[in-house]
Order: C-alpha cells, then structure tokens, then sequence
C-alpha cells in the first residue's frame, strides 16, 4: 500500500487529519468572532457591513475560505466516520453503561458535532447563503467608501430579533463550547503533544479561548435581542 | 471476620455466537476473601449442585499476570483504582450489595465462555512489532549502555503493563491504544529498543486496525481503569512515533 494512503487511513493517521481540520477551525473561530464583534461597534452596521464586503471579495480570503469549507466537510465526514467505526469496535455496552474517568464531553464529541453541523447549516443558509447566492440583501452606500456593500448588518440585526433564532444560537454556541473543551487539548494530544511542563498549559489555554470565544458569539444575538 | 450476603448477577455465555444473559446468584462471602476466592465459593457450590460452574480467567492471583479480565459493576476489575480483580478484597464491598459481573465488552474481544475473553488480539499487536531483534550470544556486560534514570523509568512506568485488556473493556471506543502505546514505549524509549522503533510502531498500529480496535478520542477512560495506571502520554509518544515513522522513514 501506498505509504501516505496507509498513513491517512490508519487510526492514528485519521486522528491527524482530525487534529489538524480541528486546529484550522479553532483558528478560523477566534477570527470569525473577533471579526464579527464590529456588529456591536453602534455605527449603524458601516464598519461590518465593509468588513463583511472584504472578507467576501478579497481574492487571499477567498483562497482561504475554500481551505475553510474544505476542512469543515472532513472534519465532519471524517468524525461521522469515526464514530460509526467506534460503536461497531465497541458492540455491546456494559450494564451500566456508564464510563468512568471519562468527560460527558469526551464521550459525545460526535453528538455534539452533529449539532454544531445543523447548526452551521441553518447560520451559513442565513446569511453566508443568501450574501452569496442571492440578491436579497439591500445595498447601501457609505461617505468615504468608494462603492455600494450589501447590508448584510440590517438582516443580522433583524434575524436576532426573533426568540426562537437566539435560542437556536445559543444552544448552537453551547454545543461548540462543550466541543471545544473537549476538543482542544484532544487536537494536541493526537499530534502527540503531550509533555508535563505544557499540558496543563494547553488545558488552561484551551478553557480560556473557549470561555472567551463562545461568550464572545453569545453576546452577539443577546445584544441584537435586548436592545 | 464478618460475613456478607450477595447478590450477584452474572453474565452466561455458552460462546461467542450465544446472545448471553445475566443470571442470579446468591453467595455468602467474608471480607479477607479476593473477589476471585469470592467466585470460587460460588463455583464450589455450583459443582456441588451438580451446575455449570462460571468460567472465569486467572492465573497467578498476585495481581500481575493479567488474566483475571472481568467487569465489576460496570468498571474493569472493579470500584478500586490501581487493582486487579484477584487484588480486590471483599472488604471493599457491603452486606446486601448487588453486584453485577460481565466479561470485557469490545468487538476485538470475542467472548469464549462467560466471564472468559479471548485476548490473542493483543498477541498479535505484539508478534507484529512489539520485540527486540537481538542476535543471541554471549549476554553484554550490564550498563555497557548508559541510561538516565528518568528514560529508565519512563520505560519501567510502561513495561508495567500486564496486558489484561481493561483499558480496551474501559473504553467507550473498544480502542487498544494504551495497550499498545505501553507496549511501544517501554521498548522505544530504551537506547536498545529505539533502533527499531519506526518498523515497530508502524508494524503494531497497522496489526491493532486489522484486529478491529476502534480508535482512540482521547476520553482517557483507559488511564482511569488501568490497574497499572498506565499514561496517557504513552498514548501521545506513540501518535509521536508513528507520525515521524510515516513521514520520516523509508517505510
């Protein structure tokens, strides 16, 4: 067998590609968040609607986005599969089912990404859909800007009006969180970044950016709903 | 010395292709027995009975040889951290007490009898890599070779498995990561084992898959039951190895 064929379907090598389309995604989240905190910036929706209008048109973050969305489908079809391989290796549970020394998080990392995948579906069918593939959004003009941007801050900010869309993003922004928590020192714990000195520090670290990270998402829809 | 009256429910298996099913049992037990010497009451008034005895595996009873693979109440080799089934005293349990007695549950580990599972699986981990290739002769000197303390012990640490499989009965993955990742290390970590060790790990992983293990999530279940208290990071320094092995090595 071809060594990188060998490699990528051996269970530690499915635990890389795990790890490493995790890393990105933790990336991508602490950009998309610190990026989006422009919609409580009270101008109106000026400075987010032009970021969203860069971040859509720029060739290098387009480039990025396929990365993006790439990493997205293998992180979930790589974990859908994981899981399904894992519950046949296991067969019949013990009688009381109960696992110890291990995290509810840790034992239902594939539960908690269908849910942020259904998530995802509906966040990106809202506004990353209908940005991109659709002319529904209005266009405004802004001084000092050279041309018309879709206003896509009026959509965000009518969307988060509804009840039931907050609720949604909130249990949407939960489920990531207990996945992160999870999922963080996991991602280096397959790549076999494991050390006395820097473990715990990866916990640390890995609960702060979750805290900071989804309360930093949560804010957003609560902002919108409250005022 | 204080008896007790149990209840045990205990899973019967004629083989791997029979269903299976908990059965009752009731037993009288006193506190300095082993839960092992506990069965063997039980087993010694089957017989009499002119019943089945439970089939259950043990060997050297000193908490060393591995064989006494049993779930106790849901965890391997039972409620104490760091002990083997046949170091478990009846002390640790109460007058009254239901206890519930199942084989190891994992798809790599077809059940043979009752409590009794086949773990050649892990044989074959180890035939495919988890050795020294020495050419025989005269024995070298000892500490021709200098070790530091801390290799040494890391080594020692590992080489404490038993090989008795609770990691993989813990896990809710069936996954014989640390199994392996112990068997790995204690010889990769060593100036005599590191020599080989890309063929090894590669060797071990590839034989782990084919036996149908599932894969390791990191809920590190397995560290909490091992009775060896086997590490984690051992799991860590095999993805290690077997990364440098994939994309370093000739292999």
């Amino acid at each position: 067998m071809n060594w990188i064929t060998r490699f990528l379907t051996s269970s530690l090598g499915q635990k890389v590609i795990m790890s490493l389309t995790g890393i990105f995604l933790i990336l991508f989240l602490a950009v998309h968040m610190s990026g989006n905190l422009q919609l409580l910036a009270n101008d109106g929706g000026r400075s987010f609607n032009i970021y969203a209008e860069f971040m859509s048109h720029n060739p290098l973050i387009r480039i990025v986005s396929i990365g993006l969305y790439a990493s997205i489908l293998l992180h979930a079809i790589q974990g859908i599969l994981l899981a399904l391989a894992n519950r046949k290796a296991k067969g019949s549970t013990h009688s009381t089912g109960k696992v110890a020394g291990a995290t509810w998080a840790s034992k239902n990392m594939a539960l908690l990404g269908i849910l942020i995948l259904a998530f995802l579906c509906l966040h990106m069918g809202d506004f990353w859909f209908k940005m991109r593939f659709t002319d529904q959004l209005q266009m405004v003009s802004y001084d000092g800007y050279d041309h018309a941007v879709q206003d896509i801050y009026s959509r965000v900010s009518v969307a988060f009006q509804e009840l039931w869309i907050v609720i949604v993003y909130l249990l949407g922004v939960f489920a990531l969180a207990v996945h992160l928590v999870h999922g963080f020192q996991s991602a280096f714990q397959s790549l076999g970044i494991h050390h006395k000195k820097y473990t715990p520090m990866i916990n640390m670290i890995g609960w702060i950016y979750t805290i900071l990270i989804t309360s930093g998402f949560a804010i957003m829809p609560l902002y919108f709903f409250l005022q | 010395m204080s008896n007790m009256n149990l209840t045990l429910h205990i899973w019967r298996q004629k083989s791997a292709d029979d269903p299976g099913t908990f059965e009752k049992h009731q037993v009288v037990a006193n506190e300095h027995m082993s839960f092992l010497e506990m069965l063997d009451v039980l087993n010694q008034t089957l017989i009499e009975q002119q019943k089945e005895p439970i089939v259950f595996e043990h060997d050297c009873r000193e908490g060393i040889c591995g064989a006494c693979s049993m779930v106790i109440n849901g965890r391997p080799h039972g409620p104490l951290g760091g002990t083997t089934a046949c170091q478990l005293h009846m002390r640790h349990f109460s007058d009254g007490d239901q206890i519930w007695i199942e084989p190891y549950r994992a798809k790599a580990f077809k059940v043979v009898r009752d409590l009794m599972v086949d773990r050649s699986s892990f044989d074959r981990i180890i035939q495919a890599g988890g050795y020294i290739s020495v050419n025989t002769g005269q024995a070298v000197d000892g500490n021709t070779i200098p070790i530091e303390k801390e290799r040494a012990s890391a080594s020692m640490d590992a080489a404490a498995c038993i090989g008795c499989g609770a990691c993989v009965a813990a896990c809710p993955n069936g996954s014989a990561m640390l199994f392996t990742a112990a068997k790995a290390a204690h010889l990769g970590i060593l100036p005599q084992g590191e020599v080989e060790e890309d063929r090894r790990v590669v060797a071990m992983v590839s034989q782990m898959d084919k036996e149908g293990f599932g894969r390791c999530s990191n809920t590190y279940a397995c560290e909490a039951e091992c009775p060896k208290e086997i590490s984690v990071s051992n799991i860590a320094r095999l993805n290690r190895a077997y990364l440098k092995a994939s994309l370093t090595s000739d292999l």
